[in-house]
């Protein structure tokens, strides 16, 4: 037999002397106890030495993480797109369209019935105390062109208030005057996409365009405004004097020519918008000497309301997939208990030889825990992976507005590592806790 | 120096049913530093429970137990663990190798809890696997050993953190009489380096191998003799020339 060594390792075969000798050199004194590196490498060996099975059990914590991510992401998204509404058309807005059409049992919708006019408008104006500016509309789709450049967009004709109740500023040159509204003068404001679409980088301001074949001077652009709820780019309109539009462009056919489609209304602040838009209602009910008993003949949004309701309904939606997603965690902690109390016992001859060789509780009881918590790190951290790719495909599949919320990734792994931990705890303190006499002893 | 088992009145009771089973009764002995001690007796007769008190696993109903001056009855589970991880090493019957890491790995374990740095505990494991005779192996797993090849892997993995005493439970147990043979041999040549043994065995044939043997019987020391051990590895060379010859 060959127990030659190399050099540094006393020889096993040199003679007895007195005092006893050890065949390996002595340790250098250490701190007792396994260091968490040495930790860390033993709870990925024995993952990775059950790669299906940790899987399966951490698929449980992945889908609630994916969930959160995806559920917080289309929250975030409705919310701000709400918000982004509420700013693109003002906030304490409320808009009132003609009433529906019924025509032999077909009702047509708001707005189709052209019973709202422009002294409405002005009625509104002079008789709601709190309503601070109101403008009636009119709105048509025509082709606009500026040199060699034409682009088809939509026209609104609107008072000069519907720049105080939208909140719209000019960018660059200025807004029209009441004078311009009321002489009927031929001048336009652009939308920041006209503007480009007809003069590129060139200013438009002094410049002059034509809606069909009426020129116009161009006075200013307004400000970039974005997109509405439905995805509509409010920049690409044009903007003229309500009575320039009903004499120029949309007016001379038309038999009510002082009919609008809409009557944009804007409260002060701090007015309760609600009793608005009670007196909005009412004032209708007057001027179009409805009977008590006969429903309205207009349609009024409260464009806050609506908002409102738009963001109460998503904060539903939100509570639902929050609570399926806490389900879910919930179910993939008990997972991850479950397959820890399977490995505890599966190891349990393991857990006696390193408790023989001088393993103690908490050295144990560290490893089932760190490798319960990392099991449930890795779905949790795939699950932020699937979520992101989750909020990524709903929006462009679907093209709902998602809004990635990193507190929520960071907070969702936080939340299964804490899983993790909490469900991994008492698998971990068996493991520690077992007889190490009892354990060699199984087969 | 102290002596490094020091058993005075040793008792050992396990309930079972509606009495207690007496495993050990009233043993007292003492085993000196580097000596070659075999426990021998039938299953029941208390060697198993004498070992698991003397490897610190187990603690006695009554009498005490002191391991190189240390009386463990007052010793919470986590000092017993540093008690093992600094004076003991375990050999088993089945080896007890952890599958799925190689030799090198299976040795470094003790080290680990011994708050070792890797570095070192790497060396260390490979000049314990040379010292058995298996610098060629380290890097294989348990199951491309055989069962000699494993049981001295495990012994390397016992003498890795220098302990005072191995502690071997039917060593030669699970394998063939020439490998037990050199299992044996490789047991003499660290008990000469200074390594002490307490080994339990039922068979009379690997007791002679030690230089005193302990008889157990319901639980009871019945005899404690000292003797001149069998040379194992003259043993070894006879068997060889005999299945030469």
């Amino acid at each position: 037999m060959n127990l030659e060594v190399r050099p540094k390792v006393a020889a096993v075969d040199a003679p007895v002397t007195e005092s006893p000798r050890r065949v390996l050199p002595p340790l250098p004194p250490t701190r007792p106890g396994m260091d968490l590196i040495e930790a860390l490498r033993g709870a990925l060996g024995a993952l990775a030495a059950n790669k299906l099975r940790a899987m399966l059990t951490a698929l449980g914590i992945f889908i609630g993480v994916a969930a959160v991510i995806a559920t917080v992401a289309v929250g975030a998204g409705a919310r701000d797109q709400v918000l982004r509404q509420i700013q693109a058309l003002g906030a304490n807005v409320i808009v009132v369209w003609g009433g529906s059409v019924n025509m032999g049992g077909v009702r047509l919708g708001a707005g189709q019935r052209q019973n709202l006019t422009w002294d409405d408008a002005r009625a509104i104006e002079g008789e709601i105390g709190a309503v601070q500016a109101a403008s009636g509309n009119i709105r048509s789709s025509q082709q606009v062109i500026a040199g060699n450049q034409n682009w088809a967009t939509s026209v609104q004709g609107s008072d000069p208030e519907i720049f105080a109740v939208h909140d719209w500023a000019a960018e660059r040159g200025r807004l029209f005057t009441p004078e311009e509204a009321a002489g009927g003068r031929k001048v336009a404001l652009l939308g920041a996409t006209v503007a480009e679409m007809l003069f590129g980088d060139a200013d438009p301001v002094g410049q002059e365009i034509r809606i069909r074949t009426t020129p116009f001077e161009v006075i200013g652009v307004l400000a970039r405004k974005g997109q509405n709820a439905q995805g509509q780019d409010l920049d690409d309109a044009v903007f003229i004097p309500f009575w320039t539009a009903r004499r120029s462009i949309m007016g001379a056919s038309r038999t009510w020519f002082r009919s609008v489609n809409w009557i944009a209304v804007r409260v002060h602040e701090g007015e309760d918008m609600r009793a608005a838009e009670e007196e909005l209602r009412t004032l209708f009910r007057q001027r179009h000497r409805v009977a008590a008993n006969e429903a309205d003949t207009v349609s009024i949004r409260n464009m806050a309301e609506v908002a409102a309701t738009r963001d109460a309904s998503a904060r539903t939606l939100s509570t639902l997939l929050a609570a399926v997603a806490a389900v879910s965690l919930l179910v993939g902690g008990i997972g991850v208990m479950n397959i820890m109390l399977v490995s505890v016992t599966e190891r349990t001859r393991e857990i006696g030889l390193r408790l023989a060789v001088g393993a103690r509780r908490r050295d144990i009881l560290r490893q089932f825990l760190l490798e319960a918590v990392l099991l449930a790190l890795l779905g949790g951290a795939a699950g932020v992976a699937a979520g992101i790719g989750l909020s990524h495909l709903l929006s462009g599949l679907a093209g709902w507005p998602v809004l990635i919320q990193w507190d929520a990734v960071a907070l969702a792994v936080g939340v299964s590592g804490l899983t993790g931990l909490f469900f991994g705890f008492w698998p971990a303190r068996r493991a520690a806790r077992l007889d190490p006499i009892q354990a060699l002893r199984t087969e | 120096m102290p002596a490094l088992i020091e058993a005075v009145g040793l008792t050992r009771h396990y309930p079972a049913g509606d009495g207690v089973v007496a495993a050990l009764q009233d043993v007292t002995l003492s085993i000196a530093p580097g000596a070659f001690v075999a426990a021998m007796g039938p299953s029941g007769s208390g060697k198993s429970t004498f070992l698991n008190i003397v490897g610190c696993l187990d603690r006695p109903t009554r009498g005490t137990y002191r391991l190189v001056g240390e009386d463990t009855a007052s010793l919470s589970p986590d000092r017993l663990a540093e008690l093992r991880s600094r004076r003991l090493g375990f050999v088993f019957q089945s080896f007890n190798l952890l599958p799925r890491v190689d030799a090198l790995a299976n040795v470094e374990l003790p080290m680990i809890y011994r708050g070792l740095p890797r570095r070192a505990r790497r060396d260390r494991a490979a000049d314990a696997l040379a010292l058995v005779g298996l610098a060629d192996r380290m890097h294989h797993r348990p199951t491309q050993l055989s069962g000699g090849q494993q049981q001295r892997v495990a012994i390397a993995r016992a003498l890795v953190n220098g302990p005072d005493l191995l502690l071997a439970d039917e060593p030669t147990g699970a394998l063939d009489s020439r490998t037990g043979l050199e299992i044996m041999a490789l047991f003499q040549a660290l008990n000469r380096a200074g390594v002490a043994v307490l080994m339990v065995t039922h068979d009379p044939d690997v007791a002679d191998f030690a230089a005193r043997t302990l008889r157990f019987r319901d639980g009871r020391l019945v005899s404690d003799k000292v003797h001149a051990p069998r040379d194992a590895a003259l043993a070894l060379s006879e068997m060889r020339q005999e299945q030469a010859a």
